[in-house]
């Protein structure tokens, strides 16, 4: 008999906010020493309230959007209890009754073809702490940083089949939500909780079905699909262990899934709406503007540069990160030309962002600054080479490109006159090579230019340096 | 005269022209909280530095030209009510020492107005009961009977208040805690509309019915906190700010056709007969006054003790399990496990009453018994709202007793506690239905126990009102009127002897 898996993903992304769900610490978890990204009311001190960051049900509702679902125009808040440190108040502020979205859908594309997976429901919730176990002094810290960090949790229907199916939705999640703005998606900021069983093909009856919890790395996903797949084939076909409902954990070191047994899969979590958080009414205005802001998809942005002129190659590039993107709008929307824009965006930016190390992901340019270096490098104020020079100033020491042209004296040495005197100065003041070069001796040229190049403190263009020095140097033969 | 016999607004005078200072003000509450405290116990703590520190600022935005109502006036205020660095400990032994690192927005708009928060008062643990009995610190007497009661939770506010030992104060009334006690300490407590005050920096019992309200000698002095306390906060998502404003400007006392509702309900066999004449009493004093009484009924006010108590234990058992000996507070000397650690604290920390309400909360929201109880009490709750709401539409503000009883003994409740569940049924159904409610004292039992007058209006109705409570103080003095305990020669002797009375008594 031929089986198949039958699996759902419970996934849960971490917003990008400036600040958390209900308080306004900042919102990032990874950063900052353990405890330093807290307050009062996240720390959950007797007497604190929170109050609703209006960003993160728009979020929300963008991420509903994209996945097709429903945006309830009536959603709330509710309280799920249980003890554990990392845990300040010891309940969950999370949505049970009235989640923010229901009903959408997403079509994956795998080796095997296209499938649509079904959405049931996203709902918006806070992060718990962090337990940091110290071995040294067998004790346990908490670390609350990331507590009320708001994420929102995607669950699907159990629809995927496959390993691959999983990983190409987790993916497209990624790159959907990267793109919008609603996730960073880094290492983290995504984990899943995986539910698996298995039945034979065509049946319409469920397994026994186990839930892996917890697990944030796409390889660590698709080997406990992998195994735990194999292990229920082996219970039901071979008759190797009796499966039982329950919560597992993935050991991606020993490469195997293990049964939790702990007390939390019985719990009665308590859910009540929280009171002190009034229902969120959804208006037609408030949909309306959010569905106005989303930024455009992917495929929207890659027709659009397809009609501005740009190759394949350079497309990939920009659409790989929202940044470039907006950089690039940016730039053509203050009138830059496309194909210079996309230049100095991937060749000059990138160039000097992998001088320093840096991906292009973390390019943070005021698009007026590059636009004006633009406008200086194409209006022959400065040649390329000094724009790159004051490019890298604006990047790396937040200089402005005019002060910083007037300052380092770049802004004459692309005007030809300027570099016409400085050539005719070396032509004076060198008589002997000119007269080399003129006697036939040509080597005697790159003294001349190498003079120039000097004079010009290195920020000549050797283009305008070669062509004036050989009108020069022809008008003495 | 003595300075503590001064109302709030009488002593802000005073201090405006400069004939009491801010200084001399925090000062006579400290003298009266060292010598005479232990008679009755009204303080949790008494913390003089910050209250010196804070008469300064005081002084110092009064010399620069700040004059409110209320700049220099000290006001105690409740063990749950967050004061900047100052011990906040809901009377509680797993509070052991904690300080907010926060004020309440409500003690931040006293100190924007100059007042000047001094002293810590005393309460039923976490706000959970009607006696001051269930205190870490010991129970509160009564000034006017200390084999008595003072009421609770905010029992240690009105006993200050009406022994002269503090000027005026902040309580919290979840189902009567402002209210009741100060019924049974003869004194004025007013419980605003829901969400009129920020709740931010309050811990929370049951956060859809807590509200922060005033104590003091009189309406004027009520009138006077709300003006300061007020208004909508941006840390408090239920708080509002409503149309009407300017409490202390808009009592002029008048009550001429004012339609005051007299609930059927509430003058039957529930009540004392002392009390119900001192009501009644009441009643006529208003329609002397102008007003026209206007007989309604409240069906639904006997399914109100019920829903009260599904709903407020439901939140405590959630607001409370934050208290788990990892963070702040109390935790249990002696633990090997996490669940030791949270079993053992949370069993030494709270107090009976307290772990009574949090696993009859617990309780009510398990699942399998979610729908009978905890939703079945919201759907009730909705129908004692919609129940006023339209009482609202044949009447302007409603009268009746605040509590059928006057003060009861110490020990006498805490025995019974059904019976003193059920004595909140003319309280609760304000905090339920979010309402304005007033308690001000309108006589005397026979045995000498202060009897109290509750008006309710609808929500937002508050300066209405305050303003009623304010047209009958015009016409009686029995807010005036001031136990033996604090008469000349002060304190000790009155005291032991009643202590004496008392134990003869019991």
């Amino acid at each position: 008999m031929r089986y198949e898996a039958v699996i759902g993903l419970e996934t849960h992304v971490e917003l990008a906010t400036k600040s958390k769900i209900f308080c306004s610490c900042g919102g990032h978890s990874a950063k900052g020493e353990p405890n330093t990204r807290v307050c009062p009311a996240c720390a959950g001190m007797p007497g604190m309230l929170p109050v609703t960051n209006k960003r993160v049900v728009e979020l929300a509702m963008r991420a509903g959007l994209l996945l097709n679902c429903q945006i309830s125009r009536y959603t709330t808040f509710d309280k799920k209890s249980y003890y554990y440190p990392d845990l300040p108040c010891s309940y969950q502020i999370t949505q049970w009754f009235h989640p923010i979205c229901r009903e959408g859908s997403v079509e994956v594309t795998t080796k095997d073809g296209a499938r649509t997976i079904g959405i049931k429901q996203i709902h918006m919730e806070e992060d718990a702490g962090k337990l940091v176990h110290d071995d040294w002094t067998e004790t346990t810290l908490v670390d609350f940083n990331r507590t009320s960090v708001p994420l929102i949790e995607i669950v699907s229907k159990p629809d995927f089949r496959t390993a691959d199916e999983v990983m190409a939705y987790l993916e497209k999640l990624k790159t959907m939500f990267r793109f919008a703005n609603i996730s960073e998606c880094e290492e983290g900021a995504m984990r899943c909780d995986v539910n698996i069983s298995i039945r034979p093909e065509g049946s319409e009856e469920l397994g026994v079905r186990t839930e892996i919890k917890n697990m944030s790395s796409l390889s660590s996903i698709r080997r406990a699909i992998q195994y735990e797949t194999a292990r229920h084939l082996d219970a039901v076909e071979r008759g190797t262990e009796t499966l039982v409902q329950e919560t597992r954990r993935w050991d991606d070191v020993k490469g195997r899934t293990f049964s939790m047994r702990n007390k939390e899969t019985a719990a009665d979590y308590r859910y009540f709406p929280d009171p002190n958080l009034m229902p969120i009414l959804i208006g037609d205005d408030w949909l309306r503007r959010v569905k106005d802001e989303m930024p455009a998809s992917v495929e929207e942005k890659t027709a659009e540069y397809q009609s501005k002129g740009l190759s394949a190659k350079e497309i990939a590039s920009l659409t790989a990160e929202r940044v470039l993107c907006d950089l690039f709008d940016a730039l053509i929307s203050s009138g830059r030309e496309p194909k210079e824009a996309a230049s100095w965006i991937l060749t000059e930016c990138g160039g000097i962002l992998r001088k320093h190390g840096q991906v292009m992901g973390e390019l943070d340019i005021a698009p007026e600054k590059l636009s004006r270096i633009m406008e200086k490098v194409s209006g022959n104020e400065i040649n390329r080479a000094a724009g790159r020079k004051v490019l890298e100033a604006v990047l790396y020491e937040g200089a402005d490109p005019d002060e910083y042209c007037e300052a380092h004296d770049l802004s004459a040495q692309g005007d030809a006159d300027a570099v016409r005197q400085v050539v005719l100065k070396v032509l004076d003041n060198t008589p002997a090579a000119v007269r080399d070069y003129l006697g036939g001796k040509k080597k005697a040229f790159q003294a001349l230019f190498g003079g120039c190049m000097k004079e010009l403190k290195g920020n000549g263009d050797p283009q305008v340096i070669r062509a004036l020095l050989e009108e020069e140097l022809a008008k003495r033969s | 005269m003595e300075i503590l016999d001064l109302t709030a607004v009488e002593l802000g005078e005073r201090i405006r022209k400069r004939e009491v200072s801010a200084a001399e003000a925090v000062e006579a509450v400290y003298d009266a909280f060292r010598e005479r405290n232990r008679n009755l116990n009204a303080y949790a703590a008494f913390e003089i530095d910050p209250a010196r520190t804070a008469a300064q600022a005081a002084q110092t935005l009064l010399d620069g030209g700040g004059a409110s109502a209320l700049a220099g006036v000290p006001v105690g205020v409740k063990d749950n009510i967050s004061v900047k660095n100052c011990l906040t400990t809901c009377a509680s032994r797993i509070l052991q020492g904690y300080r907010a690192p926060f004020d309440a927005t409500a003690v931040r708009k006293l100190r924007g107005a100059g007042a000047v928060p001094a002293g810590t008062l005393n309460m039923d643990e976490f706000a959970m009961g009607s006696t001051s009995e269930t205190s870490c610190y010991g129970a509160v007497r009564n000034p006017w009977n200390v084999g008595h009661v003072p009421g609770g939770s905010s029992g240690g506010a009105a006993a200050a208040v009406a022994a002269r030992e503090c000027f005026c104060a902040l309580g919290s009334d979840t189902g009567g805690s402002v209210r009741q006690p100060a019924s049974y300490c003869g004194v004025t407590g007013f419980k605003p509309s829901y969400g009129r005050v920020s709740r931010y920096g309050l811990v929370a019992y049951g956060s859809s019915l807590d509200q922060i309200g005033p104590i003091a000698r009189d309406v004027r002095d009520c009138a006077a906190l709300m003006d300061v306390i007020a208004g909508a906060d941006p840390f408090d998502a239920t708080s509002r700010t409503f149309p009407d404003a300017g409490f202390l400007d808009a009592l002029n006392g008048d009550i001429r056709g004012l339609r005051v509702g007299v609930p059927e309900e509430c003058f039957g066999d529930g009540a004392e007969e002392d009390v119900k004449a001192c009501v009644q009493e009441f009643l006529d004093e208003l329609r002397r006054a102008g007003a026209e009484l206007v007989s309604i009924s409240l069906p639904f006010v006997r399914y109100a003790v019920p829903t009260y108590y599904i709903l407020a234990t439901a939140e405590a058992s959630s607001n409370l399990s934050r208290f788990d000996g990892v963070k702040y507070g109390y935790r249990t000397e002696h633990y090997h496990t996490l669940e030791e650690l949270y079993v053992r604290t949370r069993s030494e920390g709270f107090g009976k009453e307290v772990q009574k309400r949090i696993l009859l909360g617990t309780f009510v929201l398990s699942s399998g018994y979610y729908d009978a109880y905890y939703n079945k009490a919201l759907k009730m709750k909705q129908l004692i709202v919609d129940g006023f709401a339209e009482a609202f539409g044949r009447c302007d503000v409603m009268a009746l007793p605040v509590s059928p009883t006057t003060a009861p003994k110490l020990g006498e409740s805490l025995s019974d506690p059904l019976k003193m569940y059920l004595s909140d049924v003319f309280t609760v159904p304000a905090n339920l239905a979010g309402l304005p409610g007033l308690s001000v004292p309108c006589g005397f039992d026979r045995n000498g126990l202060p009897v109290g007058a509750q008006l309710l209006g609808a929500v937002g109705a508050d300066a209405l009102v305050l303003n009623a409570g304010h047209a009958y103080q015009l016409a009686t003095d029995w807010h005036t009127r001031k136990p033996e305990i604090c008469r000349p020669p002060l304190g000790g002797d009155v005291a032991e002897r009643q202590r004496g009375e008392a134990v003869e008594n019991a």
